[in-house]
Parts: structure tokens; sequence; C-alpha cells
């Protein structure tokens, strides 16, 4: 991984670190409800024990969601959700906590408002850098120029399936942390977490990532004990979404202290 | 990558190649110009590799394509003929139109074509499962079917207003054993069923091949799905050279996805005094909005894997594609289109709802022929640049034009009934017994029990 300057992911990852626990991320959408909802829930993440908040753009086709998060989101575009607003909820959530802040977006709403001029704008509002889910490093070129540019973390994707060769380009693509897709499908809740996590994860380090964490499926304190024992962070996105549509703000405070409940290394061992 | 297309070097490719510059036949991916490439999560990309990786050795083993060969011939009917369309021709300014007959094909369109070289494909590569987007239905017929002659389960992704539109598509693919699961996200149409098919696939990947059904999407689909429609081209060129001694002045398709029309271009390519067109659908105008014209009107972006003109809005959120054709309603199109475009070698226009329709018209009376509405696209395009091409010239009827007709019309009957005001408020076809007759008799109270009976069965 390219460190040339501090990496804000890296630093909040390194936090929990000399804390003795994994880093807790937290995905809500942005926009969702409506966009001032979506600081407040951000805004209760980070006071409630996530280290690293992971900002979602609302997108027409997310093939990498399951059908909660899809829902969040379209409803989001149907209450008027600008692309532009992310920078707003990135600028209220990085104002009032000291959270990273990252945007997790398909790639088409990037390019179309220019990689460098959304890059500026992130930068700007104070936030850590982006997740890709569908731009891998083969593609990503514009990216990695203005990531580099600007001082953003570039969160890549690596899956169980990805081969040894394509785990190291990765790797040496990302920066701040790589992203480990727990298992092969789409976002959303499962009773347990794939064996095939802690595989990956090991796979990454041994590539030579200093900081893996990992997401899908990661639902309750339970996952979250399960998974901080060998990774850097655990990454929950559904649960935090179906709180948030259930309960509004105080239903995403109370999982987020739940959930950071199982992260101390001292439990898992427990 | 680049945002925006870069018009100079594009404008040089096109000069280069009028003045006997490169082929263009050899485009084998990722990229075409700035188009194309793989932008889909990690979690496919092994998956896109093995797919790549058994189509190269499979297209360099004589015994895969003497097997492919041996399914065209002997199950799908091929060659597809090549027909002068006479009556036809006249509304045309008097140009010679030809059609290649894919609508003669097994399962009724080209699709079969892409479908029997994938799940071919599929069983070398060890997987038991296909799955498969449609629009039409056309693509999820020829999924199911090739997947019952090589034993593959099969499940379809159709967009619910497109199960409504294609009824009786969606029975014809469970007849075959297929499972059609009705897509609710979004537009409820093709590219949602894409969508909907990308998430069964990354979640299946090891024991299930995707389908897909056009020379769009993450490479190799684009130019693996064209390299299957080939031979719809070299057909077609031998044809004509047998039937009227030259190339065609100018040869046309519909646009959706693109594969038919990609598969009519590709042997053409390199004739430079063969002029191409490609019809996208207008809709119901381009000026309403309301359209699928992604190349006319879009600008590029990345939709289900590739780099291509897309029609978005100033966000890039995907706009809804509309058109009477459920096979043409996509907002996007395979990138080797988008590079034709952009290097001039290929006119996309956009043909409305209303054209088609027309031209649907026409070649049923004029020929007896039912197209497909897809294909009708590229008939409406034909009667236009046909009128074009002749105009000013004595003989006219020295211009000659090759349509690919793409499918044939039996799945839209009730669509083009609905269009013609051939229904009743009841969606009974007027002036048939069904809807108009009186009880006089005994014999027809008979039958009209009879037709009870039926109805309580269903």
């Amino acid at each position: 991984m390219t460190e040339e300057f501090a990496s804000k992911s890296a630093a909040a990852i390194d936090r929990a670190k000399s804390d003795g626990r994994a880093a807790l991320v937290g995905y809500l959408p942005a926009g969702y409800p409506t966009v001032q909802e979506s600081i407040e829930a951000g805004i209760a993440l980070a006071r409630n024990g996530a280290d690293l908040i992971e900002i979602g753009i609302p997108y027409s086709d997310p093939v990498m969601d399951g059908p909660v998060i899809q829902a969040a989101t379209t409803e989001a575009i149907a209450n008027g959700f600008r692309v532009s607003n992310v920078f707003d909820v990135v600028a209220g959530i990085t104002a009032a906590t000291d959270a990273a802040v990252l945007v997790m977006t398909y790639w088409n709403p990037v390019m179309r408002m220019g990689v460098d001029e959304f890059s500026r704008r992130l930068a700007e509002a104070g936030g850590a850098g982006l997740i890709t889910p569908d731009l891998v490093p083969d593609e990503a070129h514009e990216w990695l120029e203005a990531s580099d540019k600007y001082g953003l973390d570039r969160v890549f994707l690596v899956a169980p399936s990805s081969t040894p060769e394509r785990l190291d380009m990765t790797v040496k693509a990302s920066r701040g942390f790589v992203y480990a897709v727990s298992i092969m499908g789409v976002t959303g809740t499962r009773t347990s977490v794939s064996s095939s996590a802690e595989d990956v994860v090991a796979r990454a380090h041994a590539a030579g990532a200093e900081r893996v964490c990992v997401g899908l499926g990661v639902s309750n304190p339970d996952h979250v004990r399960e998974i901080a024992a060998y990774a850097d962070g655990v990454i929950v996105g559904t649960a935090l979404v179906a709180a948030l549509r259930d309960g509004g703000v105080d239903a995403v405070g109370q999982l987020t202290k739940n959930l950071s409940a199982g992260l101390g290394r001292a439990a898992a061992e427990a | 990558m680049v945002d925006a297309p870069t018009a100079g070097s594009e404008e040089n490719a096109a000069d280069a190649f009028l003045q006997g510059g490169p082929s263009l036949r050899n485009a084998s991916g990722p990229y075409f110009g700035n188009y194309g490439g793989r932008w889909m999560p990690e979690s496919l990309i092994a998956a896109l590799d093995e797919v790549q990786d058994t189509f190269e050795k499979a297209k360099a083993d004589p015994e895969f394509i003497a097997q492919l060969k041996d399914l065209n011939k002997n199950y799908s009917g091929r060659p597809s003929l090549l027909t002068e369309a006479k009556r036809f021709s006249e509304h045309a300014g008097g140009a010679r139109i030809f059609l290649k007959r894919e609508d003669l094909n097994h399962t009724g369109s080209h699709k079969i074509n892409n479908v029997l070289g994938q799940a071919l494909l599929a069983k070398r590569m060890g997987k038991t499962r296909v799955i498969a987007e449609t629009g039409a239905g056309q693509h999820g017929v020829a999924s199911a079917t090739a997947a019952a002659l090589l034993g593959l389960e099969c499940v379809v992704y159709m967009g619910a207003e497109d199960c409504r539109r294609q009824a009786l598509n969606v029975a014809r693919m469970q007849l075959l054993g297929a499972t059609v699961v009705p897509v609710t996200n979004g537009s409820q149409t093709l590219k949602d069923a894409i969508n909907d098919a990308l998430r069964d696939w990354v979640s299946n990947v090891e024991h299930t091949h995707y389908l897909l059904g056009t020379a769009a999407g993450a490479h190799p689909f684009p130019a693996m799905v064209r390299y299957f429609h080939e031979v719809i081209g070299e057909e077609a060129r031998s044809q004509i050279l047998e039937q009227t001694g030259k190339l065609p002045d100018a040869i046309a398709a519909c646009i959706g996805g693109g594969s038919n029309a990609i598969g009519l271009f590709h042997a053409f390519l390199d004739d430079a005094s063969v002029k191409i067109y490609g019809f996208e659908a207008g809709g119901e105008g381009v000026e309403t909005g309301r359209h699928a014209a992604a190349i006319s009107l879009g600008r590029p972006g990345v939709l289900h894997g590739a780099r291509s003109y897309l029609m978005q809005d100033e966000d890039g959120q995907t706009i809804e594609s509309h058109s009477i054709s459920a096979g043409l309603d996509y907002p996007s199109v395979g990138p080797e289109h988008s590079y034709l475009a952009d290097i001039g070698r290929v006119t996309y226009e956009a043909v409305t709802d209303t054209e088609a329709m027309d031209a649907f018209s026409l070649l049923c009376r004029t020929e007896g022929i039912i197209p497909a509405i897809e294909s009708s696209h590229a008939l409406a395009g034909a009667i236009k640049i046909g009128k074009r091409l002749t105009e000013g010239k004595e003989t006219p009827s020295e211009v000659t034009v090759i349509v690919n007709l793409s499918g044939r019309g039996d799945k839209d009957v009730e669509t083009a009934a609905a269009w013609f005001n051939m229904l009743d408020e009841e969606g009974h076809v007027k002036g048939t017994t069904l809807s108009t007759r009186k009880p006089k008799g005994p014999a027809e109270r008979v039958s009209e029990a009879a037709m009870d009976v039926n109805e309580d069965q269903n």
C-alpha cells in the first residue's frame, strides 16, 4: 500500500488498534431518509462506537446491493437526493465527530461529475476517500491519479474468488485499508459469517496489506466478535440501514453500541 | 480512461480506415477505442477470466467449432435464408431490399446463435446452471431451449413489465423447463433484469454461467457474443454476392444492446463501399425524452460492466428507456457500437414506435411475413435509406440493401393488435365471434358452454 501522506482511514484503524481492538466501520446511505437525517444518523454512528463511516451514494443500478439497501437508496433518490448532497453529508459528519468518513459509490456518478472534480469536492468536505464496489484497479487510472492529487484513500475490494495475482495487485493499489468481501454475494444480513472471510483476510495480509476490514453479511455482535479476532476492522451495513428504517436515528445509535461491544480481541478469546 | 471520447484520435481512425487502414474485424476487446472494459465487482473478475479463457480455447478447438456448426445446421436450421422483399421494396424508393431471415431460426430469432455457443461453453466449464436476462423474451426462450437441449438448469430474469408485455414467452420458457423470475425493481425492464441476474451470478458463480444475451457487458461478453453472431453477416455476404453478383450498397439492423446488428455488420466492416446503419428505438420521439436511443442521445458512462453510450441524467443515474419493443428497451448499447459510431463507420439513427409499427404492418401486407417489432425498426430504417440512396437515380433497382430480420413477430401479435386498434374494450379481437357473437341457436350455446369450461380450467 502506498502511504505518501497521512491516511485518515489508516489513522482511525490504528487508533482502534492501539486500544487493543478492531475498528468498527458503519455504512449508511446519503440522503436516507433525508439529507439531514442521514447526517444525524452518521453522527449517531460515530458517537456510539464507529471508527469509520461509509456513506453510500444512492444509485439507480446497485448490482452489489441486496433488497434492504436497494429499497433505502431508491427511496433516497425518490426523496430528491442529488449526488452533490453527499459532500454535505460528509462535511456534516466530519464537523461533528472524529470518525474517518469515506464515500462508497458505484462508479458512474463519479465519472459523470468528473473524477477530478468529484475528488476535489470530497477532499474539501473532509472526506477520507472512496470505497468502489464496481471499480477494479485495472480501470482506475483516473482515480489513482486524482486520489494521489487530493490525498484520498482508495479502498478496493478483494473477494474469496480473487486470484493471488489479483489480490497482490489490488492490495498494492489500495490505500487506507483493503475491503475483504466475506462471501460471494451481495449486501444483506446472513445468519452466519462465511469461513472464507478469514482466508481472504489472511491472504490479503500475506500480500502486504496492513489493514484489512471485512464486510458483507455482518449484522450482529457475535459476527463482529468472530471477525474482530482476525481482521483489522468490521464493516456493518444492511443491519444499520434496517435499524434506521425501523427505529430512526436512536435505533442506529443503539445497534452501534451493541455491535461495538463485540470489538475487543479479549472478548473474542473469552 | 478519460471521461469524454477523444474526438481527434477517432477522426484519425476513421480517416485511416477510409484510406485502407487496419481491419475493423479484429477487435477482440476488452477495449473498443475508449469503450468496453470491465467495470465490474472484483468478485466476478475470476469468473469473467474463466469465461474468456474457455472461449479462447474453444475458438481454437476444431471439435468445438464442429459441434457449433452441427447445432447451427441441424438444430437451428442455418443457414437462414436471404429473401428479396420485392413488394416491400416498392415502398423504399425502388431499392432492392433483401431480408436476412433470422426469424426462421429455431426459436424464432437470432438469439439462438449466441445461446448455443455459450451453453456449450458452460458445459466446458463444468457449470450446471445458466441464468439469463430477457427483454422481449426471445433471449429467455433461446436460453431455456439451449438449457433443455444440453441438460442445464435455467433461470431467466425478466422485468415484471416485460412479463406482462410478453406473457406468451413466459409460458414458452416455463414449458421448456426454465424458471422465470419477474423483476420488480426500478423500471421493471431489461436493465433491471440484468441487475438481478448479476446479483444471482455473484452469489452462485461457482456452478452458474451468466448467459448474457447481447453484445454488451464486461469483457469478454461483447467480443464473444459478436463471435457467435458473426455467422449472420458471413452468410448474408455470400448470399447477396450469389444473388446479385455484388456487395450491397447498405446494410441495416435494429439496435438494443446490438447483438443482431454486430453479427450482421462484422462481415461488412472492411467493405468500404457498404454503408452500415443501426436503428435505435426512438420510442415516442427523441424530443419527448421517452425513447431508448442511447447512441443518438446518450453520453459515455458505465453500466453493467462496460463503458459505452448511456442514457443518464446529470448525476449519472441511469434514465429509464422507453420503446414499444421490449427487446430494444435498454438505456445503453454494446461498446463496439459506441466505437463504430465515434469513428463514423456505422451511422446510428432513431426510429419511432410509429415508424416501426408502420413498417411492421407494411411487411405483413406486402410480403406475408410478420416481423418482430424490434426488427421492424430496421425495416423502417431501410425504407428511409432506400429512399435516400435511390434519390435522383435513373435505375433505383441497382441499389441493394440488406435488412436483418432478426426475429419473427408471433410474440408481438397482442401488442400489434392493440396498437392497430384491433381490440375491443375487453381486449378481445374486434369482429370475431368471441367478442361480437350473440346467441342465435343451440349450436352456438354448446360452443359457448365449452368455452366456459375451458376458462374455468385456466
